[in-house]
């Protein structure tokens, strides 16, 4: 922990000495770099600016909104049980984890709740579209950092997810499977034994990766000490998920919040990490992936029998009011405020997404940074453009 | 001396030499284009990689040229467009002029020159040049980062590969190439030279030095901040696109080759068996066969190295700009000098 402490005052130092630099008389003239809209680092369309001194960062900047496709306001339009196929499309690596919340929040205000058997398989399904979304992660943090070898074992390791996925959905990357009441379909045959020889691949992907990237000194010092975020200010920034808990703070809403899932059935630990810097993030990610594998094999065993779809009228109108739920997505925590006025669809529908609360800390994080570290910074911040732009 | 100098007139030699530079440099980069970037590189990462063009994809490389040279020439409009066309025939002329010095057999050389390791590390910081000003020509934010970090990362890496080359030099008391050679195959290491003295044995820091400088002389990774594509996109080469950036990419490939070359003549004994095999005592007794299986020879060994340089670079991330500066200036350049300040000593010594 001391050494812990030093870094932190090394990066205030560093962004104390970038505040200074703007204030001097004599300024020599910095450097705008756009890092975006269109640049490989920033996963799709996200801009940021940097304002640079050499190669430092002075001052920076995220311009998000460049592939805002007005979610909020076409739900409107929308019925219920049509408004999943859009949501879908928010984080578009864990797509069925984008279903639940909202579907939670129908459900609540429709005062029924989903049969045993559909919870756990939407808890199951929850966590393999966490772990799709993850591992790739984990692949595409050697990327950002010039090892080309690890985004390809993670693209093979996540199909065998993604398999899953399709094969309990029909659809691998949007499953639009979730219904207000439960499921559509029942699992089909042999995919609960096909699930735990998938988690028994992933665990290993997960070895690899660590032994791959994790264990690698130019990685370790490309990420340790860097962009470090104390717990205060990740907590003023509302960070989320991963972010936080890479910041030592204990929070994790599958273990905190009373959501009508199946998590209370499996046993599992919410990692933490004390350091908040980018290998903390990168780490705790790496963690909650085995974590997930972890619940998965517990759940397989605990699917209870009986229908997947509760009794629910052919036309679904949800009654007048008002109801928030928010689950712990892969990103961070994603939750639908959803106000219905008794017709078929949402008066209006307020779509927390992790990854646009995570970004906010970017100018923060980014003072007094090299612009190698924006990278690798951004990168551990994980963010997916759809769920920024929603 | 007679194969090349007798028989044919200076024309048919100038003429000669040229194919012979030109196959030198660009069946290398063929090879280890197809080889490492594109096989071995898709076997490294579980996929099979170019399978449609030609048998097992070999015809490859030759789609991609093809593709690349009907690219339109484009050059962005701000950029100084005379030197924005000139930058990468200047990385180019860097390898071509490296390859000059360099011995294939006891006859089989463009040319022996005195001080042609002397010489070769001179011309090879002259890519350097080219890649600065392509960095700086294109009026690009990203190109003259990456620009800048090149020039600074080639200058620092520039002196390890010169104090590793010097471990050598003293070693063979010579800086011809050929000389070098000569003195690593008729060797002997305590008395015993059916192995010759290969210097990577004697030399084996400087041998290690000298690779790292390559590695990053060559902008590969670890090494690749100038290039990092997720982050300057590519750097220097980002606004060059078609034909111009064919010759980047064979210049990247074909200095990786001549690098390797040079290294498998300063380290690994050059074209040469150990002349004791065949009882030859000096270069003049060498058979006139060694001209041709004195290339065959370089060319594996060159392969076997580069193979080396590709394994690092596929499985590695890479280093920050500061990080790599403090490697080599605190870690290889204090460790290169000790080298050769020992190797001089020993070298008195012995």
């Amino acid at each position: 922990m001391t050494d812990l402490s030093d870094r932190q005052q090394l990066s205030y130092i560093a962004s104390q000495a970038a505040d200074a630099r703007l204030n001097v008389e004599l300024e020599t003239e910095g450097m705008t770099l756009n890092l975006g809209p269109q640049h490989p680092a920033t996963h799709g369309t996200l801009r940021i600016i940097c304002r640079l001194d050499g190669e430092q960062v002075v001052w920076a900047e995220p311009s998000c909104g460049y592939m805002h496709r007005g979610y909020e306001k076409l739900t409107e339009v929308r019925t219920f049980p049509q408004v999943t196929s859009l949501i879908n499309r928010i984080d578009w690596l864990g797509s069925f984890a984008n279903e639940v919340p909202f579907i939670l929040a129908a459900e609540k205000l429709m005062e029924i709740e989903a049969p045993p058997r559909a919870q756990v398989i939407r808890t199951i399904l929850f966590e393999l579209s966490r772990i799709a979304n993850v591992s790739l992660f984990l692949g595409d943090l050697g990327v950002q950092m010039g090892a080309i070898t690890p985004v390809f074992i993670a693209f093979r390791d996540r199909e065998y997810v993604l398999n899953l996925i399709e094969g309990a959905t029909g659809g691998r990357f949007h499953p639009n499977f979730d219904r207000i009441g439960g499921l559509k379909d029942d699992l089909p045959a042999g995919w609960i034994d096909e699930t735990r020889q998938v988690m028994v691949k992933l665990r290993e992907f997960c070895d690899i990766i660590e032994d791959l990237l994790f264990g690698n000194e130019i990685f370790q010092s490309r990420t340790r000490g860097i962009g470090i975020i104390p717990a205060d200010i990740a907590k003023d920034y509302g960070l989320s998920g991963a972010n936080l808990r890479a910041s030592g703070v204990d929070y994790d809403l599958r273990r905190d919040d009373e959501i009508a899932l199946a998590w209370d059935k499996a046993d599992f630990k919410v990692w933490t990490h004390p350091d908040g810097d980018s290998f903390a993030r990168c780490w705790v990610r790496l963690q909650e992936t085995r974590e997930s594998c972890k619940i998965v094999e517990q759940l397989l065993d605990q699917i209870p029998a009986g229908p997947v779809m509760t009794k629910v009228p052919r036309i679904i109108k949800v009654p007048e009011g008002e109801a928030w739920v928010s689950t712990e997505n892969p990103l961070g925590v994603m939750g639908y405020y959803v106000v219905s006025k008794g017709d078929l669809g949402p008066f209006r529908v307020k779509i927390r997404s992790a990854s646009f609360n995570n970004i906010s800390i970017v100018p923060w994080a980014l003072k007094g940074v090299y612009v190698p570290d924006v990278v690798t910074i951004l990168a551990s911040l994980y963010f997916i453009l759809g769920d920024i732009d929603r | 001396m007679s194969m090349l100098a007798a028989d044919i007139p200076y024309w048919g030699q100038s003429l000669l030499r040229v194919l012979g530079g030109l196959v030198a440099v660009l069946l290398p980069a063929g090879a280890i284009v197809y080889l490492f970037l594109f096989k071995m590189m898709s076997f490294m990462q579980s996929r099979l990689g170019p399978m449609e063009a030609g048998p097992y994809g070999s015809m490859q490389l030759l789609a991609e040229v093809g593709k690349w040279m009907q690219k339109e020439d484009l050059a962005p409009e701000a950029a100084d467009h005379r030197i924005f066309k000139m930058a990468p025939l200047i990385v180019l002329l860097s390898t071509f002029l490296l390859v000059v010095v360099i011995p294939f057999g006891p006859d089989a050389f463009f040319t022996n020159f005195s001080v042609g390791i002397f010489y070769g590390l001179a011309v090879a910081s002259v890519s350097v040049l080219g890649i600065l000003i392509a960095g700086w020509a294109s009026a690009n934010k990203y190109s003259l980062l990456g620009g800048l970090r090149a020039a600074g990362q080639l200058i620092a890496y520039e002196l390890p590969m010169v104090l590793a080359t010097l471990g050598v030099v003293i070693q063979a008391g010579s800086m011809n190439l050929q000389d070098i050679v000569v003195s690593q195959n008729t060797g002997e290491i305590f008395g015993f030279g059916g192995l010759g003295n290969p210097f990577i044995l004697t030399q084996f820091i400087g041998f290690l030095i000298f690779m790292i400088a390559v590695q990053a002389e060559l902008t590969q990774a670890p090494f690749d901040m100038p290039i990092a594509e997720s982050e300057i996109v590519s750097g220097y080469m980002t606004e060059y696109s078609g034909f111009r950036f064919l010759i980047f990419f064979i210049a990247e490939f074909a200095t990786a080759g001549v690098f390797a070359l040079i290294a498998s003549v300063l380290f690994l004994g050059g074209w040469g068996v150990p002349f004791q095999w065949f009882g030859w005592d000096s270069i003049n007794d060498v058979d006139n066969w060694m001209n041709v299986a004195g290339p065959l020879i370089m060319f594996t060994k060159m392969m076997l190295l580069t193979f080396i340089i590709m394994w690092v670079r596929f499985s590695s991330p890479r280093f920050r700009e500061d990080q790599l500066q403090t490697f080599a200036w605190k870690i290889l350049i204090p460790l290169a000098l000790a080298n050769t300040a020992i190797t001089a000593i020993l070298k008195v010594a012995f």
